[in-house]
């Protein structure tokens, strides 16, 4: 990345990886559970925590200095909640039926750990423009595994991907389903999630040693 | 050269490498190996793993080739070839040849798959961890095709079975650390994710699917169908079979459960060899119709009238929850698990209770499960450790509390 610093570049790309905060810091599961059925709920999610948290961060970041430290939480959820109520009107009003997917998982956005946890150990130490780049590199870290849990969970599920039929029709018994394949449905219930989530942490540990801890 | 030469010497070829393993577990599978020892002093004990799974396999046995007959009657009965059966547990209908062979070749296939697959990912995860093959599959193999629906397809068998042994056993560190029984692992991995194909009237006669297919596509056939017991008994209808018919086993269902009969002389073959749990069968018997004999006081009460929709299920005899569904099987050779079940003689009483208890009041309140005995021995399967740990506990206390009174 020629436009940022080698360290400004770490700050989004170690989030994506080795520092992952779902896989790695094993924060933000609730969501990552419960809306990764479809993928197009994990992406409008993965979107709306990088607006929240990016804004966020480079709010808190300006406020670092003139907050009080005895009110910094109820100072922080103020900030939150107002953007997530901002990020849920919008999807109500130009996206009103994957809101309702959605449905309490945008609101529940202001008590999701990643948030809380980058604001006070990182916006609140650092200037505004690292904390833009952080929050953006710990949503795209949450993004990433929501995608690829969600991707798994709607093809294998679904058979379909961003509501297209890849696999085929399994009415009309077309493609895959010809042959008598069929749709998993216990892709489709949150256990399974868990269990995804667990394959990834799994491969992920079993590729770098160094981030099994004891 | 022979088979046992020729794999001696692979395995002395592959020593050391990669694959070492592999060999090593065939090598010992089929022959004794050549380095044992002649003499000495050992501690010698008969029933090593393989032994003990062997065991079990023997005493499964008769019920996976009643299995088969009964795959053949159920689908000769629907189909309208034969009468019902008249006279016991002989009777010239049932046991015929023609019987054997519909069940035969619909069940291999399926015993095939299961032991393909499951030892072929145990070869794998052996090979990719460095350790020696364990002989963790040997029952799992053959308690899975007796659990699961005679016309289930192949290549969902096949995907449970990947999932039942890597997920339920090998992500805990393989054979002897699984916290649930693998067997069961792979049903309600089927169970959730193809319920069609676990439950209904279809699934469970052989043939019927194939039949309705054919039907839809405009073929000129009568239509069969064989709901379980339990399923028709939480759609609130009536019992259609003898009680003589639940207890030998001429009922529709998963292939190796329905003869009570035969697992009973497969429990008592288990206790008399010592390798199950007579305290675990025993309590979870007890556990089962303690929570019979309260539902049934329920509706004599007549705190549940006709009109309810768990009437049927609450107002049949305690008794014949212990022969209808998959109980009696689950609790003889799966709740007996060593592995899984607690380890402690006082546990394991609460352990089995606990099992009966569970099964019946999900088989009553949860008419979209009705095979409970699965959910309660997965449920049981994961409380085991805790039991354990109180009946330890207590024990320490009790000993201590007699250590004060004697230095007091």
């Amino acid at each position: 990345m020629g436009l940022l610093s080698k360290k400004d570049s770490k700050l989004i790309l170690d989030p994506l990886t080795d520092n992952n905060p779902i896989t790695i810091q094993v924060l933000g599961i609730c969501s990552a559970l419960a809306i990764t059925a479809q993928l197009k709920a994990s992406i409008v999610m993965a979107l709306s925590v990088m607006a929240v948290l990016a804004v966020g961060n480079v709010v808190i970041s300006l406020m670092r200095n003139i907050i009080p430290s005895k009110i910094r939480i109820i100072t922080q959820l103020v900030v939150v909640a107002a953007l997530v109520i901002i990020v849920d009107q919008i999807l109500k009003a130009f996206s009103y039926e994957l809101s309702k997917t959605l449905s309490v998982f945008v609101g529940l956005i202001i008590t999701n750990c990643i948030i809380m946890g980058r604001f006070e150990a990182f916006a609140l130490a650092n200037g505004p423009w690292k904390s833009f780049l952080d929050g953006i590199g710990n949503a795209a870290g949450y993004g990433l595994i929501l995608v690829i849990v969600g991707f798994f969970r709607e093809l294998l599920g679904s058979g379909t991907l961003l509501g297209f039929k890849v696999l085929g029709d399994p009415i009309e018994k077309t493609g895959l389903y010809a042959l008598g394949y069929e749709n998993n449905g216990f892709m489709l219930l949150s256990p399974m999630a868990l269990i995804v989530l667990g394959i990834i942490i799994w491969i992920q540990r079993s590729r770098n040693k160094a981030l099994i801890e004891d | 050269m022979s088979l046992k030469s020729n794999l001696h010497n692979l395995k002395e070829k592959y020593k050391g490498t990669k694959m070492a393993p592999a060999f090593n577990a065939l090598h010992t599978f089929l022959y004794t190996p050549n380095d044992t020892t002649h003499n000495g002093t050992h501690i010698k004990a008969a029933d090593d793993l393989k032994r003990t799974m062997n065991t079990v396999i023997m005493a499964m046995l008769p019920c996976l080739i009643f299995g088969m007959f009964n795959a053949g009657y159920q689908h000769n009965l629907a189909v309208g070839d034969i009468q019902a059966v008249t006279s016991g547990f002989f009777s010239s209908e049932f046991w015929t040849l023609d019987n054997f062979m519909i069940g035969f070749w619909k069940i291999i296939p399926l015993v095939i798959v299961s032991y393909g697959v499951g030892l072929g990912v145990e070869f794998l995860f052996a090979i990719i961890k460095k350790h020696e093959v364990e002989e963790g599959y040997l029952v799992t193999g053959m308690l899975v095709p007796l659990i699961v629906p005679i016309d289930i397809p192949l290549w969902m068998l096949a995907i449970a079975v990947i999932f039942g042994v890597v997920i339920g056993k090998e992500v805990f560190g393989g054979t002897g650390m699984n916290i649930l029984n693998p067997a069961l692992t792979i049903r309600a991995f089927l169970f959730f994710a193809y319920p069609t194909w676990m439950s209904g009237d279809k699934v469970w006669v052989e043939g019927a699917v194939q039949r309705t297919k054919d039907i839809a596509a405009g073929a000129n056939l009568d239509a069969i169908s064989g709901e379980t017991i339990l399923g028709s008994l939480a759609q609130g209808k009536d019992m259609a079979y003898s009680v003589s018919d639940m207890f030998f086993g001429f009922i529709p269902g998963s292939i190796g459960e329905t003869s009570t009969l035969l697992i009973i002389l497969g429990g008592l073959f288990l206790i008399f060899t010592k390798i199950g749990s007579w305290r675990i069968m025993l309590s979870s018997v007890l556990g089962a119709i303690t929570m019979g004999l309260i539902f049934n006081q329920v509706v004599s009460a007549g705190i549940i009238t006709e009109s309810s929709k768990f009437y049927t299920l609450m107002s049949t005899p305690f008794w014949q929850h212990l022969i209808i569904g998959g109980f009696a099987f689950g609790v003889v050779f799966m709740a007996t698990d060593p592995v899984t079940a607690s380890q402690t003689n006082i546990g394991k009483w609460y352990y089995g209770f606990f099992i009966g208890f569970i099964s019946i009041l999900i088989r009553v309140f949860n008419p979209a499960y009705p095979e409970g005995v699965m959910l309660a021995i997965l449920l049981m399967n994961v409380f085991a450790p805790t039991i354990d740990h109180y009946v330890i506990q207590g024990n320490i206390k009790q000993r201590l509390k007699r250590l004060k009174v004697k230095t007091a």
